[in-house]
């Protein structure tokens, strides 16, 4: 009997339950096909987009991390696979080169009311993607062991070296520190961020010649291998959930780590609640006495396909902007740093919100970026593990780029 | 046979061979002769939540007309085999004109991309191949004298490390050897050095990936070699006992002699297939140490955000060129075998 009742009312939560899945989001038909990498904070807008459901409404999609290697080819044919492509400023490049996503303009100015015009992503002038949350590494660090040993909050990466010295001298900790430098993108990472914390440009003004042999970049990687010193010797297979791993295993007290991993870290729930408890979130360390701190932000948003129907095109947005309007920011304010509007911003954000605040700078959405990038992942591994000079790592990267950026068409 | 059955009966495996094998073939070829058209960038201002910025970007519709004319892309004739990402001839005159000495040359060249996952792939190859062999054959002996009853388990254990799939295998043997895992915190204490990492240093990591390497093929060479045991002709055994020979003696002249034409198959096989080693550099990240020149084509394929189609097809010519080229004395032997038989 007591069973049944369970049974009834598990049933009756349901039905009600899907009642309220068929949200007003106002569409009339149409159908809407999300391609998006595989990360909570976008599963919750996704969840939301997907309530948009109806009789004449189809909502599918497909999170995975590979999306960045399928959103060309889907977004090619006609009619695209996908309707809804999820990007950052990385991954919109491939589909702006291509001219894969159409532009928002009509759609903002008709379906667009609960959006910020901070949201919108212009690229010369015309809306191409809207941005719902931000993300960037900043500092994550134990105030406990901070305290303990009498240091000062770090705000620059000298200071977090001086910072490591006296943990080390005081037996405290061998290896303080921790940095995402698995060669491949999490190196380049690492290098795109201290070298934007130093002032520099990744390429000479206005063409695809790179500009990172100089002494910036020497700068850059002097810092990086300096940070190394303190970080246990298998710091070159580190990427950041390894960071994590270490970091909620008490081994690690200073690291810059995603913003939109903090849940991960402080989560009461978690495998470490008092770690996650003593855990103190600041924005990005300066570096070399630069004037922006020394993290790229980064946006995600959503981007509409180009070879779609109209109907599906507007079904699309309105799906998405419903998914991402203000409401679910403030339900779900730890789920990520949100963009929208009246957005509160808890603790956990304000890492995120800091180093935006400080100035830090955008990851270029420069066509060849991604090619620089691949080049620095690969060519700086040597230097990190100490079997090359820093000028030599600087030039073997410009040559791998230049190999790289000859064959994509934008050298000759 | 006649003739006509014969190729009735071939007729469905050539076609299948055209259709997946010759054709997929002549396409990565004609790939690596081509590279993208030149883009057409203009400057434009971008804005978004952090501010605006004056950044490039892609006139998309002037390079989607010139993509419309030559769709496969610019063609470069063998451009891109030549360039630093592959055989680098422009760097390697300019290492020869100017060097300190053979080491530096050494180094200079090391340093390229494609000859430091040739390097690796070469030494994992011809290390890997033997070992196997040599482990494989001490296996199948040891397991082909012990009493039947324990027979099957031995068989089935011997045979997992080659049953696990590889990237699995190599993550779980990545953990152990991490400096908190069973195998890497034994060895610092057996040593006792705790900064001893079998992940930092390239000399270990080519080891462990060299070890994983062998564990994971010497099941392979252990059943083919078991199975060449089964049909190990008694009466010479038995008549090399009457003559005295000893254990040794009796694998030295009767049963080595007799498992040889195995043993080229096998060789065959695990050339092939330690050249196009992959999975175990993903499994132990160790791209900071050894690159292969499959794990090449892979990092062509998956960079951040861009394919390098052209690059990633001079690669898989270039893998094809070599496998040929490792195979071509066992295969001439095999050839000399077979002619000598047919004599």
């Amino acid at each position: 009997m007591m069973m049944m009742k369970t049974t009834a009312a598990s049933i009756a939560a349901l039905v009600l339950g899907t009642g309220a899945a068929f949200a007003d989001c106002g569409i009339e038909s149409g159908s809407v096909r999300i391609l998006a990498n595989d990360f909570d904070a976008l599963g919750i807008v996704i969840d939301e987009a997907k309530t948009c459901a109806s009789d004449t409404v189809s909502v599918e999609a497909n999170m995975t991390s590979e999306h960045k290697s399928l959103q060309v080819p889907a977004l090619t044919i006609n009619p695209a696979q996908y309707t809804v492509a999820l990007v950052a400023n990385n991954s919109i490049v491939p589909l702006l080169n291509d001219d894969l996503i159409r532009p928002l303009d009509d759609l903002v100015a008709e379906y667009g009311d609960s959006l910020q015009e901070s949201q919108l992503i212009r690229v010369d002038g015309e809306v191409v993607a809207i941005a719902f949350m931000g993300n960037a590494q900043h500092l994550f660090m134990r105030s406990d062991i901070l305290e303990e040993a009498g240091i000062e909050t770090p705000t620059s990466y000298e200071e977090i070296l001086e910072a490591a010295k006296v943990l080390r001298e005081k037996g405290i900790m061998e290896y303080p520190l921790a940095a995402a430098d698995l060669p491949g993108w999490n190196l380049a990472a690492e290098f795109v961020n201290m070298y934007l914390g130093m002032g520099g440009d990744f390429f000479e003004a206005g063409s695809a010649e790179p500009s990172i042999n100089n002494e910036t970049g020497m700068k850059t990687l002097e810092m990086m291998k300096a940070l190394t010193e303190y970080m246990s010797p298998e710091y070159m297979t580190y990427d950041a959930n390894e960071m994590k791993a270490l970091y909620l295993a008490d081994e690690v007290a200073i690291m810059n780590q995603w913003g939109s991993m903090v849940n991960g870290h402080i989560d009461p729930e978690g495998p470490a609640p008092e770690i996650g408890e003593a855990t103190m979130l600041a924005p990005a360390p300066f570096v070399g006495g630069g004037a922006t701190p020394a993290a790229a932000l980064w946006w995600d948003g959503f981007t509409i396909a180009k070879n779609i129907s109209d109907e599906d095109a507007a079904a699309s947005f309105q799906a998405m902007v419903y998914g991402a309007r203000p409401e679910v920011a403030q339900a779900n304010p730890t789920g990520a740093t949100w963009l929208m509007k009246d957005f509160d911003a808890p603790e956990s954000a304000n890492g995120v919100l800091g180093t935006a605040a400080e100035g830090a700078r955008a990851y270029p959405m420069t066509p060849y970026m991604g090619l620089l990038h691949t080049a620095l992942g690969a060519e700086l591994a040597e230097f990190m593990q100490g079997s090359e000079g820093a000028e030599q790592a600087l030039s073997d990267v410009e040559a791998a780029y230049r190999a790289a950026a000859t064959e994509a068409g934008f050298l000759n | 046979m006649r003739h006509r059955d014969f190729i009735a009966f071939i007729f469905p495996s050539v076609v299948a061979m055209i259709l997946f094998i010759a054709i997929p073939i002549v396409s990565v070829v004609v790939q690596s002769l081509y590279v993208e058209h030149d883009r057409v960038l203009i400057e434009v201002e971008n804005c978004g939540p952090f501010g605006c910025t004056t950044e490039t970007r892609v006139d998309a519709e002037a390079t989607a007309e010139m993509k419309a004319e030559q769709p496969l892309g610019k063609f470069n004739g063998l451009g891109t085999y030549f360039n630093r990402a592959h055989l680098a001839v422009d760097e390697l005159k300019a290492i020869f004109a100017d060097n300190d000495g053979f080491g530096d040359i050494v180094a200079q060249i090391y340093n390229l991309p494609f000859y430091k996952a040739l390097s690796f792939t070469l030494v994992y190859t011809f290390l890997v191949t033997p070992l196997c062999m040599i482990f494989g054959f001490l296996i199948a002996l040891g397991v082909n004298a012990i009493p039947k009853v324990v027979k099957g388990p031995v068989i089935f254990l011997s045979l997992l490390p080659y049953i696990v799939t590889p990237l699995i295998g190599s993550l779980i043997l990545f953990w152990m050897i991490n400096s908190d895992g069973v195998i890497g915190a034994s060895l610092q204490y057996i040593f006792n050095d705790p900064e001893l990492s079998l992940k930092a240093s390239p000399v270990l990591m080519w080891m462990v990936l060299i070890i994983y390497g062998t564990w994971h093929m010497a099941p392979f060479c252990f059943v083919v070699f078991y199975a060449g045991l089964q049909t190990l002709p008694t009466d010479t055994l038995e008549s090399a006992m009457i003559d005295g020979a000893n254990r040794w003696e009796r694998i030295r002249y009767v049963v080595i002699p007799h498992l040889v034409p195995l043993a080229t198959f096998v060789g065959l096989v695990l050339l092939m297939d330690n050249f196009r080693v992959f999975e175990p550099i993903v499994g132990f990240s160790s791209e900071a140490h050894a690159t292969s020149l499959s794990w090449a084509i892979y990092n062509d394929l998956s960079g951040q955000v861009d394919q390098l189609y052209g690059s990633a097809a001079a690669t898989s010519v270039l893998t094809m060129i070599g496998v040929l080229i490792i195979l071509t004395p066992v295969l001439i032997r095999t050839w000399r075998d077979f002619s000598r038989r047919a004599r």
